[in-house]
């Protein structure tokens, strides 16, 4: 059941997402170029991501490492 | 004593480089870094050439200790006390050449030690190394048209230490909408990896022993070869302890959607194989006769995690910054993470963002607790990262950017400091302080 709904969740999201874009100027974009809106890990947690590929079975997804480069999985 | 002497010299390096930000002063009229002349400092199309210079230098530095009671080297019982202190140092070069490239070097230097209390049990007295170092030094070359919207790098990687070395290699690209609204980017990557076997010493194999002449050359029956020369009353050990290889490759697929003023998202997936020796050699696995023997897995892995991320500015002072990762793969893992965190603009240079991580994943099926495995099973191991677990992290960071300079020291443009807490079903239980700095 919780399956099912985080299935339909995600699919109303994409759904939702895909028609609420606008055209966005560049002088529109103060906030989107806030240091902090960036869509990639901080710099401050690079070694955060590193522990976390060692300790757990899942790695990938999120533009760190995938397995390789280190003893990790 | 050593590693605050090292990071301390560290520091002091990065103080010498004597990095520059463009910005107009009367004290800051130093010539930037120059190796690049261009011949010409315009083209036809109006847009100028600009020489190499030093745009940006990154340094990160973590400390991480962690305390458990299953570690892998003693079959999944005994303590996984580790310590780590790293530090990673990036120098980011930038230059636009002819035809409106915009190019980026970024080259990278990381420096690990370690100690582990498990690491001493691999000797079953208990008399093994506890400590060791990782070196891994990184370049990455990126080449955008900023007109176009497209961009295309090379990236190298090499990772050294005691047990284990790795060289890494990607090709990466990326291409905007054409409204600039959206971006897909691609990245190919391959790790060709060599892991030293270190058994435990209980399966350090009877030797072979030659002599000739004054040379006495001892091989086990693994390949580790010892060669004890006498001369003039000394002697010379040699040891020579083979590797065994592991690849990695991997494609990484992103695209990444502005939706509004306030809100942007990204879809991420990779698709991940890996072959060779996948376990580690100094592991061991009880069976439930009680008879140890070293860890056993499949030769190959097939990975598949798929992640999403959305970025949303709440008012003047709030962004919500969130993340979610399905993963899975052909060992019989599934996983699901999401992390939160909202950093608070106390103003618009000083932000606090508390954060939380909740992961939970299934267990590997080659996995069993000690003594739980059946001699009969064809693949067998007892690290806990194959358990099934859930776990939680959580914590907060502080950044600093004021526009001149952090305390006031023009070229520290970013100060960044950041404490987690980390707890595993499994009863592992971490720390990690990380401090980045950013100097222009």
């Amino acid at each position: 059941m919780i399956k099912y709904f985080l299935k339909l969740s995600m699919i109303l999201l994409v759904c939702s997402l895909a028609t609420a874009c606008v055209q966005v100027r560049e002088y529109q974009k103060n906030k989107l170029n806030d240091a902090e809106m960036a869509l990639a890990n901080r710099k401050v947690e690079k070694n955060e991501l590193n522990f976390q590929s060692y300790r757990e079975g899942a790695s990938g997804a999120n533009a760190g490492k995938t397995g390789g480069g280190c003893g990790c999985n | 004593m050593k590693k605050i002497f090292l990071t301390a010299a560290g520091f002091a390096m990065l103080c010498r480089l004597n990095t520059y930000a463009q910005i107009a002063s009367a004290k800051i009229n130093k010539k930037a870094f120059n190796i690049y002349q261009p011949i010409s400092n315009g083209d036809s199309t109006g847009y100028q050439t600009k020489p190499l210079r030093l745009d940006e230098v990154n340094l990160v530095s973590s400390y991480y200790w962690q305390d458990g009671n299953h570690s892998a080297v003693t079959g999944g019982i005994g303590t996984e006390h580790v310590t780590d202190l790293s530090n990673g140092i990036n120098l980011k070069f930038v230059w636009t050449g002819p035809g409106q490239h915009k190019n980026t070097l970024d080259a990278g230097l990381g420096f690990d030690n370690h100690t582990s209390a498990s690491q001493a049990f691999i000797n079953k007295s208990g008399a093994s190394r506890t400590d060791g170092n990782r070196i891994y030094p990184s370049l990455d070359w990126t080449s955008e048209n900023e007109k176009k919207g497209t961009s295309f790098g090379l990236g190298s990687y090499v990772s050294s230490e005691y047990n284990y070395n790795s060289f890494g290699a990607d090709l990466h690209f990326s291409l905007k909408t054409a409204n600039k609204m959206g971006e897909f980017g691609a990245k190919f990557q391959g790790y060709f990896d060599q892991v030293r076997l270190i058994y435990p010493s209980e399966f350090i194999p009877t030797s072979t022993i030659v002599t000739t002449g004054g040379t006495t050359v001892i091989t086990t029956a693994s390949g580790r070869t010892s060669t004890l020369s006498s001369g003039g009353g000394s002697e010379n050990r040699k040891e020579n302890i083979p590797f065994s290889p592991r690849h990695t490759y991997s494609g990484s697929f992103s695209y990444s959607q502005i939706i509004n003023p306030r809100l942007q998202v990204m879809f991420l997936a990779d698709l991940v194989k890996q072959d060779g020796y996948l376990g580690l050699p100094f592991h061991r696995v009880y069976f439930n006769t009680g008879k140890d023997t070293i860890e056993r897995l499949p030769s190959t892995r097939f990975k598949l995690p798929v992640g999403f991320r959305a970025n949303y500015f709440l008012g003047d002072s709030f962004i919500i910054r969130a993340y979610y990762r399905y993963y899975t793969d052909d060992w019989g893992i599934h996983s699901n993470t999401a992390n939160l965190e909202i950093p608070i603009k106390i103003s618009p240079f000083f932000s606090v963002a508390p954060f939380y991580r909740y992961y939970g994943q299934t267990a590997a099926k080659y996995f069993a607790p000690y003594e739980a495995h059946a001699t009969t099973d064809a693949y067998y191991t007892s690290n806990y990262e194959y358990a099934q677990f859930n776990s939680n992290f959580f914590g907060a960071g502080i950044r600093l950017a004021p526009p001149k300079g952090v305390l006031g020291w023009q070229n520290l443009h970013e100060l960044e400091v950041r404490y987690g807490h980390y707890q595993q079903t499994t009863g592992l239980v971490s720390n990690v302080i990380s401090l980045s700095l950013g100097f222009k």
